[in-house]
């Protein structure tokens, strides 16, 4: 019986009256977890990567995080709050604010983006940092390939490089780190997924002599959206 | 079982589970011999005045009950049974807690008793009643549905047969409405938001690696991998068939699910006259009764002439009536797969009520080709695959798609995947076809309206060479070894021979972004277009243009489609189906004073793939 009720609420609930009544494009939003792993890397950390938009097919503010908590130190984190505008059907441009924070010191940039599917499916997000009298780039792009309509396999490249040192935030000049992942995952539904992958990080130049990273780890974590 | 009062659906069961439906309770019995009206209750309503009441009632369709906006408590609405000529009244009650609305799809009537809201009235507000009042000019098979909302997905669809003047030039025994539709227990505003969230979420048949590793097996790397290369290089799928599919749906026939299996009785040696109706939201069905001919002697409730097929796919909101006459004392399986191959609907045309058919395997996946994004097939069997052949993405400039081809004969020998085996229908087709073009459009030109058009991320292709595809049976059913409906087939009775050559054309593209899950007409969708202008009295030539790579059903309302299926032969259709890169073309009388809409049938299309017509 309850669940009569609540389905009659749903129903109800259709706010839509009519197609021919010319309506705005509604509001729709997405919260998109692309990972929470635990890795087993040296530090043992947690790491997290996700997104939040509202908005329309064509326009969308986008908040983005991604960053990770070592068992035994402060987090890092990288969070961006974008304006979106569909600039071509498979690509938006994006403009906003990062908030960098690495144990402790924190860093503010204007952002410009780009995000989008080049061809042969591969979603691609490049950002162009601006701040402090520096200039950074970072690039990612992932695929997704299917092994079954559940089971996927999905190599990820995601790269940095910064026109200047920064070193409160552990910042090299050049190529900054280059990280490749390659993740085993499952659709339990379209909306939850769990993986199990292979990581690999290193970086490079004034960042590998701030924070000297070289290794290749296993992870495991899960994937989801609403 | 009295209905009216009863809101309460009599189709409560569990899952796999069979439960007798009432039988034969859509039999009709119009021209039929013998008179059954034990089985008038309700199901059917036939006279001069109706009373319809749209309401909640509780339903389990698929093992979880649920609720469906229904009509007099009926998942598939009443049947209604008109005659042409009556005067005809129908109140129709609105006990929703939000807007509803009556549409009578296909039935030419003045613009107020057409029943969209914000276009022909205001709609029926919770708690009113709504009198339509018209009189009944035609006649066939039709049906009837909500304009409101998503109402049509949760239930509100019905049957409509009005019986002829003249008796229909057939003879039959008995006759029986097959409405096919599509159920999900989702509420249909959470399917429209995975659509625009995640535009691929319900296609469950996806390319895999393994499909790759098949072709390569078959083909040779370069090979398989060239295949892959347009559509890889585009970011097209050659499986995004459906929208919405089987992951959600539950395909029903007359309301009944699979395992219930709707039964449709037959004594050997009568003539069976099956009404079928797509009055599904989002389904095209491919129909078929495994060990029977179909004669289809109507197409959108105007009679043909009769062609012997043996499958015919069915697009939404398009009704096609078939004469079948089983010969032998057996169940027969009335199969109707979903396009995608996801589900069935099916039902048993069965000598004893107490049988059921066997149930037939279904199909194989349809993949779309090259064909289904319009490219230019002559070009690809000579030259291979050049990117000025293909579908173009949007910043690339299309060829002229009208003038620049030699249109006659790179027709029909181009499709690669028709039967060559049907040589002589296929020439047969492709004279009429040549014959065609120059009877109508090429010997006399068409003054063409431009039109509005926006380029831009709303949509993703165009159809860099599109081709009339009247002979195409469609994606999935190229070469299946059966004899096909197809759109070339379709010849109406009424004579043509009076019909105006056109004033004027307009061409409609019909367009789209699969991905940000967008749909529109010229590139804008509808709160952003303004009104067609139809001229009353012109006669009207529409040529759509499909860039997109899904069929879309396009309904007008108010006035006829006269589709031009080949030399001087023309179908009246209420809902034509474009099918994925190709053309098409109709011809309209515009006769019909006032404001209609006209849009693409797909309910989760229609938001942008919809225009309002002023005819003035
Ligand atoms: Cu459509």
């Amino acid at each position: 019986m309850k669940k009569i009720l609540s389905a009659t609420l749903l129903l109800s609930s259709i706010t839509i009256s009519s197609f021919a009544a010319s309506a705005q494009s509604p509001l729709y939003e997405k919260l998109t977890i692309d990972s929470l792993e635990t890795q087993n890397n040296k530090d043992k950390s947690i790491s997290w990567s996700g997104n939040f938009w509202v908005g329309t097919e064509l326009n969308k503010v986008y908040l983005y995080s991604e960053g990770e908590k070592p068992k035994h130190s402060s987090s890092s984190s990288e969070n961006q709050l974008v304006f979106s505008h569909a600039i071509s059907p498979y690509w938006d441009a994006q403009l906003g604010v990062e908030y960098d924070i690495d144990k402790g010191a924190h860093q503010t940039w204007g952002v410009v983006g780009f995000q989008g599917m080049l061809p042969y499916f591969i979603e691609t997000r490049a950002t162009i940092l601006a701040g402090s009298g520096t200039l950074g780039l970072r690039l990612e792009a992932e695929y997704k390939a299917l092994i079954t309509q559940k089971l996927s396999l999905t190599p990820k490249i995601s790269t940095a490089l910064y026109s200047k040192d920064i070193p409160s935030m552990e910042l090299g000049k050049g190529l900054s780190n280059i990280t490749a992942s390659l993740k085993l995952s499952y659709e339990i539904t379209r909306e939850f997924a769990p993986y199990i992958g292979v990581q690999w990080t290193k970086n490079y130049g004034n960042t590998n002599i701030f924070n000297p990273t070289d290794e290749t780890y296993f992870v495991a974590g899960v994937k989801f959206w609403f | 079982m009295s209905t009216t009062k009863n809101q309460i659906s009599r189709r409560v069961f569990v899952k796999g589970l069979a439960v007798a439906s009432v039988l034969a309770s859509t039999r009709i019995n119009l021209n039929a011999k013998e008179v059954q009206k034990e089985f008038e209750k309700g199901d059917i309503l036939s006279g001069k005045v109706f009373n319809l009441s749209i309401g909640y009632s509780a339903v389990d369709i698929t093992g979880t009950p649920t609720i469906a906006t229904t009509i007099n408590g009926k998942l598939h609405a009443p049947t209604l049974i008109w005659k042409e000529g009556d005067d005809i009244t129908i109140n129709v009650t609105n006990n929703l807690r939000e807007d509803s609305s009556i549409h009578w799809h296909g039935i030419i009537i003045p613009t107020d008793m057409d029943g969209v809201p914000g276009i022909s009235f205001e709609g029926i507000k919770p708690g009113e009643t709504f009198t339509y009042k018209f009189t009944v000019k035609q006649s066939g098979t039709y049906w009837y549905h909500s304009h409101s909302g998503f109402q049509e997905q949760t239930g509100v669809h019905g049957s409509i047969i009005i019986e002829p003047k003249v008796k229909d030039p057939y003879d039959y025994d008995v006759d029986y409405v097959v409405a096919l539709s599509d159920w999900s227990d989702e509420n249909p505003k959470s399917i429209y938001r995975k659509l625009k969230v995640a535009g691929n979420y319900y296609n469950i048949k996806q390319r895999t690696i393994g499909d790759f590793i098949d072709e390569i097996k078959k083909d040779g790397f370069i090979n398989a991998f060239n295949k892959r290369k347009m559509w890889n290089e585009m970011d097209m799928g050659d499986r995004d068939l459906s929208d919405v599919t089987g992951y959600t749906y539950t395909y029903l026939m007359n309301g009944d699910n699979p395992a219930t299996n709707w039964k449709a009785l037959f004594k050997r040696g009568q003539k069976v006259r099956l009404r079928f109706i797509n009055s599904s939201a989002m389904t095209f069905f491919d129909v078929r009764i495994p060990g029977l001919k179909m004669r289809v002697v109507a197409a959108d409730g105007n009679n043909i002439h009769p062609v012997d097929i043996e499958e015919f796919r069915i697009g939404v909101a398009e009704t096609y009536d078939v004469i079948v006459e089983p010969l032998e004392n057996k169940a027969y399986a009335i199969f109707a797969q979903s396009l995608d191959r996801t589900g069935y609907a099916i039902g048993s045309l069965t000598y004893d009520e107490n049988i059921a058919a066997s149930i037939p395997k279904m199909d194989p996946l349809p993949i779309l080709s090259m064909t289904d994004m319009g490219m230019d097939m002559s070009k690809m069997n000579m030259g291979g695959m050049k990117m000025d052949n293909m579908a173009v993405k949007n910043d690339k400039k299309p060829m002229d798609m009208n003038k620049k081809t030699p249109m006659a004969n790179m027709k029909m020998d181009n499709m690669p995947t028709e039967n060559k085996k049907k040589s002589m229908n296929m020439d047969m087709n492709k004279k009429s076809f040549m014959t065609n073009m120059s009877s109508s459009s090429m010997d006399k030109t068409i003054p063409i309206t431009p039109l509005e058009h926006a380029d831009g991320p709303q949509s993703t292709m165009k159809a860099a060479n599109p081709q009339y595809r009247l002979d195409d049976p469609g994606v999935g059913l190229r070469n299946n070894g059966r004899e096909v409906l197809r759109y070339s087939n379709l010849k109406s009775l009424r004579s043509t021979m009076h019909d105006k050559q056109p004033d004027r054309e307009i061409i409609l593209h019909l367009t789209g972004n699969m991905e940000r899950y967008m749909w529109s007409i010229n590139g804008i969708a509808y709160p952003d277009a303004k009104p067609l202008k139809f001229h009353y009295g012109e006669r009207l030539r529409i040529t759509y243009i499909n860039d997109t790579m899904m069929n879309h059903p396009m309904h007008l309302h108010g006035m006829w489609q006269d589709v031009e299926s080949g030399a001087n032969q023309f179908v009246r259709k209420h809902t034509v189906i474009v099918q994925p890169g190709s053309k098409i073309s109709v011809q309209v009388t515009v006769d019909a004073m006032g404001s209609w809409a006209y849009h693409c049938h797909l309910l989760y299309h229609m938001a942008g793939m919809f225009r309002k017509v002023v005819v003035a």
